[in-house]
């Protein structure tokens, strides 16, 4: 499995749902999750996955073991490093100077190898990621992607009119705030570190953590007290 | 190993059509930005994605964009920026003449 890019058109089986499928042969498809028939993908990614296993170059519990490592990585993850990172100025420190070190010093596992930077919110700045090329995502601290992170109108529209589409996910940010956007285009991974909200000074790490949602860690909101 | 460009400098990023897996965007093709920081090299994704990897990594860097600048029409902030990341071989220093560089 190539751990440097994340093929937009690559496909995970889960089982009873697949992500990623494209619906077709057609690279301007929308994409959609059907419960129906295999799509083209499917078909391909099946056929080599067999193909491999059968020549012995890979293994069943391999793939099984991948697909698990995969499912096991959960937005829970980013939150609770989120959660220390607003605790600990040391440990915020460290992750925003070295993602990728604070991160295995957390006792994430960095299980697919890339490099991670962290991208502080302040009352300044407002950071987005998107991948325009694909789906590159923060996988080890975010799990997969949400749908509509792969879709073409958010990843077209996150380097197009940020502002806008920042609207439509109810997040209004005020002209003097800057907005840096992050095409995730090559061997980075981006992490959004969001601000603590103001009134959670009593808050345990755990509440903490709770405040801090997958959409917080991408820049499309702001965790808010419920 | 030296690197060509330094945190800060004006750069450009090429504009040519290139087949296979290229990680340059066509909308930032052409445009102008400055070095946000200088990053480790990695094999050239162009060369891996054809299984030739041994002594093809080159060095890669994070470039700043203003949206102005890619998108004319842009109508937020002049300050809003884009950030990518963009391999030394797409890039050429901006204050030479566009036709120069990798």
């Amino acid at each position: 499995m190539t751990t440097t890019h994340d093929p937009a058109h690559g496909t995970v089986d889960h089982g009873d749902h697949t992500h990623g499928g494209t619906g077709g042969a057609d690279p301007h498809a929308p994409i959609e999750n059907t419960a129906g028939e295999p799509d083209y993908f499917d078909v391909l990614q099946q056929a080599i996955r067999e193909l491999l296993v059968e020549k012995g170059l890979i293994s069943a519990d391999e793939v099984r073991a991948m697909v698990e490592t995969l499912d096991a990585h959960r937005p829970a993850l980013g939150s609770a490093l989120v959660a220390r990172a607003w605790t600990d100025p040391a440990f915020k420190e460290r992750l925003l100077a070295d993602g990728t070190a604070a991160i295995e010093e957390f006792g994430i596992d960095n299980y697919d190898g890339t490099k991670l930077i962290v991208l502080e919110q302040t009352p300044e700045v407002h950071n987005l990621v998107v991948c325009t090329l694909c789906s590159c995502y923060p996988r080890p601290v975010l799990g997969l992607p949400p749908d509509w992170y792969k879709s073409r109108p958010y990843r077209a529209r996150a380097v197009r009119e940020p502002r806008a589409l920042l609207k439509e996910f109810g997040t209004e940010v005020p002209d003097g705030v800057t907005i840096r956007v992050h095409d995730s285009n090559a061997n980075m991974r981006y992490l959004v570190l969001p601000m603590r909200p103001a009134g959670t000074e009593d808050m345990s790490e755990p509440e903490l953590a709770a405040l801090v949602t997958r959409d917080t860690m991408i820049g499309v909101t702001t965790p808010r007290l419920p | 190993m030296s690197t060509r460009f330094v945190e800060g400098q004006r750069v450009r990023i090429a504009d040519r059509d290139a087949p296979g897996h290229v990680r340059t965007p066509v909308y930032v093709r052409g445009k102008e930005g400055r070095i946000e920081r200088v990053l480790p090299r990695f094999l050239n994704p162009e060369r891996e994605a054809y299984g030739v990897n041994e002594g093809t990594d080159v060095r890669l860097y994070r470039v700043r964009i203003e949206q102005s600048a890619l998108w004319p029409d842009y109508d937020g902030p002049a300050d809003d920026v884009l950030e990518l990341e963009i391999y030394e071989h797409w890039l050429e220093p901006a204050d030479h003449s566009p036709t120069e560089g990798a």
